[in-house]
């Protein structure tokens, strides 16, 4: 569903990305895992096109990504950003349904708020919290609307950053839980972003690590634990000593 | 090496302005042709009019107001030198309607409205809110920039209109009371001598001004570097350059205007 070939990205000096390959297949739940800084979101946003590779392919459903209409692509997919990007100037419902609410996938107002309203309950969230505006909300409660969001047309493909980051645990397991149920239930294909290992062994069934700029090992989540890779076992086991330098 | 160092440093100067300019001027044709392109954004377009046009009213308002009486003053003393005080009533108009109308108007929507554009937008931007709209398979550059500069090419024009009244009204009030005008022939002699094309050129510079506002607030916002730090300088930069090239245009729509 999802392929890149040999992609590199770099910001001026700070070369992030050297050379991705990754492969993801329809209908499966791919983590990946990697030390902060290390170019995930980056790597999210390549396949979006909201950053463009410097080199590289970059082919979702068998057809380069930065072909043809931007608005089909872009129709396929939804994305939870790192820090929710939630529109303040609108409140909680009307961002959860705003894709919903214009463009051609419009439909009549009440039908999109129940449907915003059905999603916030999902993400764990009461129906009043839908009148609210998003500055009103605590952080996690934002994530969890962005989540809202990005579920609410229901993509083909979705993209966590960081889902659970900032939420307790209960709520993590609700949304490791729904991320789980999407990809189930759904048959969605899903790329999450996460640091947290519980979330990693609910949510994956392949896990691929960024490391370098390059994907240092991909496997099921079933070999994770058996690799012999020093960096994945580092990383698994967040020991302070090993190849991955603790000052990056 | 040390010799031609200078040059070096004002042709790399030249080029960026020139990049700069070449940039700016993509951003705004991209815009504009956005507004000629489905889908539109009514909501958005009302919004940007009440931001730009109704909350302006009350700065541009009391701005016109003391400069048409301190206008009044002004050409009194002067016109008094050579026994020309019969002059406030028409010069007050005719100043207010071609020149300080549309320029004060602009320079006031300029400090309110660049600044809280591209506050807004580069809020927006540095907050990730620009790559969500984009995710959600709505253009920025139409659902952001457009609207806001359609709403303030034509929400300006107005303003100064109310301005350039507000502005007369001004100088009519100083005149009766602090001039010893009559109240009927100050109005009269208002009336006589001011021509629609004074208002006219005003209110199109109005247009152009207003324009120049949107524009600049909505490009520098786009571009704003990371962080809090990145969006205090594009809002600075937005108000700096739409003032100047306000004044520019000022000068340049002059020309054009009236050196027959
Ligand atoms: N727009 C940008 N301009 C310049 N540099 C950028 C930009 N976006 C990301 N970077 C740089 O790319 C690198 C990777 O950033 P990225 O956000 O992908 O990290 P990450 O792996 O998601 O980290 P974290 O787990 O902390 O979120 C960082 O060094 C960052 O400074
Ligand atoms: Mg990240």
């Amino acid at each position: 569903m999802i392929e890149l070939r040999d992609v590199h990205k770099a910001f001026g000096p700070n070369h992030v990305l050297n050379g991705v390959n990754l492969a993801l297949p329809k209908g499966e739940s791919m983590v990946i895992i990697g030390g902060s800084g290390t170019g995930k979101s980056v790597l999210l946003k390549c396949v979006l096109g909201l950053v463009t590779p410097d080199k590289g392919e970059i082919l979702v459903g068998g057809a380069p990504a930065d072909k043809g209409s931007r608005d089909a692509f872009l129709a396929r997919f939804g994305m939870l950003f790192q820090g929710g990007a939630l529109f303040d100037s609108l409140p909680v419902w009307q961002n959860v349904a705003f894709r919903l609410l214009r463009g051609a996938q419009k439909r009549p107002k009440d039908e999109a708020r129940a449907i915003a309203v059905e999603k916030l309950r999902r993400v764990g969230l009461k129906p009043a919290v839908a009148d609210l505006f998003p500055a009103e909300l605590s952080g996690g409660m934002q994530k969890r609307v962005g989540l809202a969001r990005a579920i609410a047309a229901e993509p083909e493909i979705i993209f966590f950053d960081e889902p659970t980051t900032g939420l307790d645990p209960i709520m993590s397991g609700v949304i490791n839980e729904l991320i789980r149920e999407i990809v189930v239930e759904m048959g969605a294909t899903a790329m999450t972003i996460t640091h947290d290992m519980t979330s990693v062994r609910a949510i994956a069934d392949r896990v691929a690590m960024l490391h370098g700029g390059v994907i240092r090992w991909t496997g099921p989540v079933s070999e994770m634990d058996a690799t012999p890779d020093p960096y994945v076992q580092q990383f698994i086991h967040g020991r302070a000593e090993g190849p991955i330098e603790s000052v990056r | 090496m040390t010799l031609t160092y200078p040059f070096a440093v004002l042709g790399r100067q030249v080029l960026g302005f020139l990049a700069a300019v070449g940039r700016i001027a993509i951003f705004a044709l991209t815009g504009i042709s956005h507004l000629f392109r489905p889908p539109f954004y009514p909501k958005e377009f009302l919004t940007a009019l009440l931001q730009i046009g109704y909350f302006s009213l009350p700065v541009v308002g009391l701005t016109t107001l003391f400069t048409g009486g301190a206008l009044a003053l002004q050409i009194y003393a002067g016109g008094a030198r050579f026994s020309a005080e019969s002059v406030v009533p028409s010069i007050v108009a005719i100043g207010m309607a071609r020149e300080l109308g549309p320029v004060l108007g602009g320079l006031m929507v300029a400090a309110r409205v660049a600044s809280s554009i591209a506050a807004e937008i580069g809020t927006m931007k540095v907050t990730e809110q620009i790559d969500a709209l984009t995710t959600l398979s709505t253009e920025p550059m139409k659902y952001l920039v457009a609207p806001r500069l359609l709403a303030a090419t034509l929400a300006v024009p107005v303003l100064v209109g109310i301005g350039d009244s507000i502005g007369i009204m001004g100088g009519y009030l100083v005149g009766i009371t602090r001039l010893d005008f009559n109240p009927a022939t100050y109005l009269k002699n208002t009336r006589e001598f001011l021509e629609f094309w004074d208002v006219a050129s005003g209110l199109w510079k109005g247009a152009a001004f207003g324009f120049i506002v949107a524009l600049c607030g909505c490009y520098f916002g786009m571009n704003s570097a990371r962080g809090a730090q990145g969006v205090g300088r594009a809002t600075k930069t937005a108000v700096v350059t739409a003032s100047v090239l306000i004044l520019a245009a000022n000068y340049v729509l002059t020309e054009v205007f009236f050196s027959a």
